[in-house]
């Protein structure tokens, strides 16, 4: 990203809220949810198991699921139309000119049309549930390209081999052939990964995209995902929980709990200076090759309930460091720099001055070491 | 109760071999001539490439394939080839997989309570449907779902949330062998805590043995007793969690633990990755036997190769 050049809003999620009808009740999986994406920028989506990442992204390409009701907000998503075919690039193209819609409001013709895999592509997190197991491989990467750019069958098995040599697949011209029960889990991912690339997305949005790969084929996606991001300044958003992956790709980081963003920072303030403390205890969890502990920290506890809603804060009950308001009211985002902000009484001028746990802090001092050990100017 | 390894192990696989005919041109060898024991309460951790065959191992010792080559012996049955009516049955109770892709495995039209509960019918596991609920409420409750779970259909979860089902459904029968292939990948950290302390739990109170298939290294180091290094069909390299980690002996286990991603961004960025790639290593792995590093450790390769790695 150059100095000189204009940030573009290209995708803005406001006050987003969503509940599911189910028989035991209404759960209220989304609740006010804010996100901002920039173009040629990466954002991550951290948080617990069920907290709602992955329904807040499925709302933002209007996939939603039946029993879903959109209770309030906005997705409003900006793009500048593709008037060049596979190839065209707006942002070699003067005439290019932004337009904007709310995703929420547009029909599902629409957005099949234009959005869907062709200007926002999603990676799902379960490869196996977007892929058509009677259709080989080669057909599943083809499809969106012969119908959203009409380009001849030929041209799209020649980009479609090669996405799969991109993503790291060996034999791919066999492979084509194959159907996806005949691969194994990670080149499952990977086809999908390469679907996703196909009909060159500006948005793209990768859920848990390396669950199934090891390190060495993961660092390939994500250097990958890197250079595409480069040579055609897409926005990615990465929904992950492997913090290492969050640490190599992000510029900002989003944590979220329970339906909402609890914390939102750019990727030092949220791995040096966490302010929520359910990023603490994120941050504690995570395995540290460095200590040879017998049992790992686990946040005490559990999810809330998302089919009972309680007052005050869905954390609270978690939280060694609740204070008597926060049983009460839900605390608003507190805004600590231009870019660092987190939802947490701890943060109002009147709270007792509360510190992370020591040995998260210890941790983070180490890992500040480290990094400055190695050139690094923290 | 700790691994036990004066025991008779509970399973033997012993030059496993896995080849799918894709066409009259084209096999693919998934699985070539793997051999390792796995002892009663010990975690044994499985790692390597993607494609390198690590769900092919456990479905062929869970028996979903015929293997190819070789023997599997399992509590002392062998179960390798032809199975007696007693044996499967046997099979079926004792050794359970959690699967990779949660969502392919999971029936969609059946509530997670007969998913669940599923096994305990099999096993005619409980007296009344009561005790069935409990039943599945307190295992629901100890992957971190709750009992109002019970009702709804696999595609009304998240993605962490049908992972857990999928180890609630292996774990609720506390058979001696537990398949689980990349069961926590799709959890967060803490949840993964609690999930791993809660397979450890388990392997104290009852002696569960696990075969765990992950590729999060920083994971697997915590979880596993001995590793096996897994690559092409292969396996490269075996040892305790200690000796692999501390002293990699083959340069694609060293490329492997060079590429575990670092939690800390400022480091992350200016890494470097030892890079492998086997056509261009010049090593055959198909030449290789195993060599004893030390103690328990074992590398996969030629007498060259081996003075080379080691220096011995
Ligand atoms: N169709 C549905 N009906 C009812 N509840 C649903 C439905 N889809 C999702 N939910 C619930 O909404 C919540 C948010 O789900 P979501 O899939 O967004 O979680 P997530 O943050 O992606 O979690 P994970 O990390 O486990 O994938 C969960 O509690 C889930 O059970
Ligand atoms: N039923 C099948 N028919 C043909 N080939 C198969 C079949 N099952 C697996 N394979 C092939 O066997 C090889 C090993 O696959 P396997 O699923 O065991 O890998 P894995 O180590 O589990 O990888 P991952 O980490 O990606 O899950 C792959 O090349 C795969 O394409
Ligand atoms: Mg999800
Ligand atoms: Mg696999």
């Amino acid at each position: 990203m150059s100095e000189e050049k204009k940030r573009e809003k290209i995708l803005d999620v406001k006050d987003l809220d969503i509940t599911f009808e189910t028989t035991a009740g209404k759960v209220h999986a989304i609740r006010g949810v804010n996100i901002d994406l920039y173009q040629g920028e990466t954002v991550a989506i951290v948080g617990e198991s069920g907290s709602g990442k992955s329904v807040t992204m499925r709302a933002a390409m209007g996939i939603l699921a039946k029993n879903a009701v959109v209770n309030k907000g906005e997705i409003i998503y900006r793009y500048r139309d593709n008037v060049g075919g596979i190839d065209y690039n707006p942002e070699n193209d003067e005439n290019a000119v932004w337009k904007e819609a709310d995703i929420l409001k547009m029909d599902k013709k629409w957005i099949r049309k234009h959005i869907n895999g062709r200007r926002i592509a999603m990676v799902f997190q379960d490869p196996m549930t977007s892929l058509d197991p009677t259709m080989t491989i080669g057909k599943q990467i083809m499809e969106g390209m012969i119908w959203h750019y009409k380009i001849d069958k030929k041209d799209a098995y020649n980009r479609a081999v090669g996405l799969l040599k991109e993503v790291g697949i060996e034999d791919a011209e066999k492979r084509m052939k194959q159907y996806p029960h005949q691969l194994s889990g990670g080149m499952r991912q990977r086809v999908v990964i390469a679907i996703a690339l196909s009909c060159n997305p500006d948005l793209l949005i990768c859920d848990e995209p390396t669950t199934a790969l090891d390190v060495n084929i993961q660092a390939k996606i994500l250097e990958l995902i890197k250079k595409v991001q480069k040579e055609r300044d897409i926005a990615v958003i990465y929904i992950t929980h492997d913090l290492g992956v969050v640490a190599k790709v992000a510029d900002y980081v989003n944590v979220m709990y329970a339906g909402k963003i609890v914390e939102v920072g750019n990727i030092n303030e949220i791995f040096y200076d966490p302010r929520h403390p359910y990023t603490w205890g994120l941050l504690s969890a995570m395995p540290d090759l460095g200590t040879d502990d017998d049992r790992l920290y686990t946040i005490p506890g559990s999810p809330p309930n998302l089919l009972h809603e309680k007052e005050g804060d869905a954390f609270a009950p978690r939280n060694a460091y609740a204070l008597e308001i926060d049983d009460k009211l839900e605390p608003p985002m507190f805004q600590i720099t231009e870019t660092h902000s987190a939802a947490t009484w701890l943060l109002d001028p009147r709270a007792p001055k509360v510190e992370m746990p020591a040995e998260l802090r210890n941790r983070i001092e180490r890992m500040k070491k480290e990094a400055q050990a190695n050139g690094s100017k923290l | 109760m700790a691994a036990n390894y004066n025991a008779e192990p509970l399973l033997e696989v012993k030059g496993l071999k896995q080849f799918f005919p894709v066409s009259k041109t084209y096999t693919v060898k998934a699985v070539n001539d793997v051999s390792f024991k796995v002892y009663p309460g010990e975690t044994y951790g499985l790692v390597g490439e993607s494609g390198s065959g690590k769900s092919t191992i456990g479905r062929s010792i869970i028996r979903l394939y015929d293997p190819t080559e070789g023997t599997i012996n399992f509590c002392g049955m062998d179960i390798s080839g032809k199975m007696t009516r007693e044996t499967k049955k046997n099979l079926r109770l004792q050794m359970q997989m959690i699967f990779q892709d949660p969502m392919a495995s999971l029936n969609p039209r059946k509530k997670i309570k007969d998913i669940i509960g599923e096994a305990l019918d099999i096993h005619h596991n409980y007296v009344n449907t009561a005790e069935r609920d409990a039943k599945v409420e307190a295992i629901l409750q100890k992957v971190g779902l709750a009992k109002e779970h019970a009702d709804r259909y696999p595609h009304q979860f998240s993605g962490g949330q049908r992972q857990r089902v999928g180890i609630a459904r292996a774990l609720i029968l506390n058979p001696k062998l537990v398949i689980a292939d990349e069961c926590i990948s799709a959890l967060d950290v803490s949840i993964q805590a609690q999930v791993v302390n809660l397979m450890k739990d388990i392997q104290e109170e009852l002696g569960t043995a696990y075969l765990f298939i992950a590729h999060d290294l920083s994971m697997v180091k915590y979880i596993s007793d001995r590793i096996g290094v897994l690559h092409l069909g292969h396996l490269l390299e075996t040892g305790t969690t200690d000796e692999i980690f501390s002293n990699p002996v083959h340069p694609y286990t060293k490329s492997l633990l060079s590429a575990i991603p670092i939690p800390n961004p400022e480091l992350e960025k200016n890494r470097e990755v030892i890079n492998y790639d086997y056509k261009t290593s010049g090593i055959d792995y198909c030449k290789g036997t195993d060599h004893l590093v030390d103690g328990t450790h074992f590398v996969k390769c030629t007498d060259e190769e081996f003075a080379t790695w080691t220096g011995k």
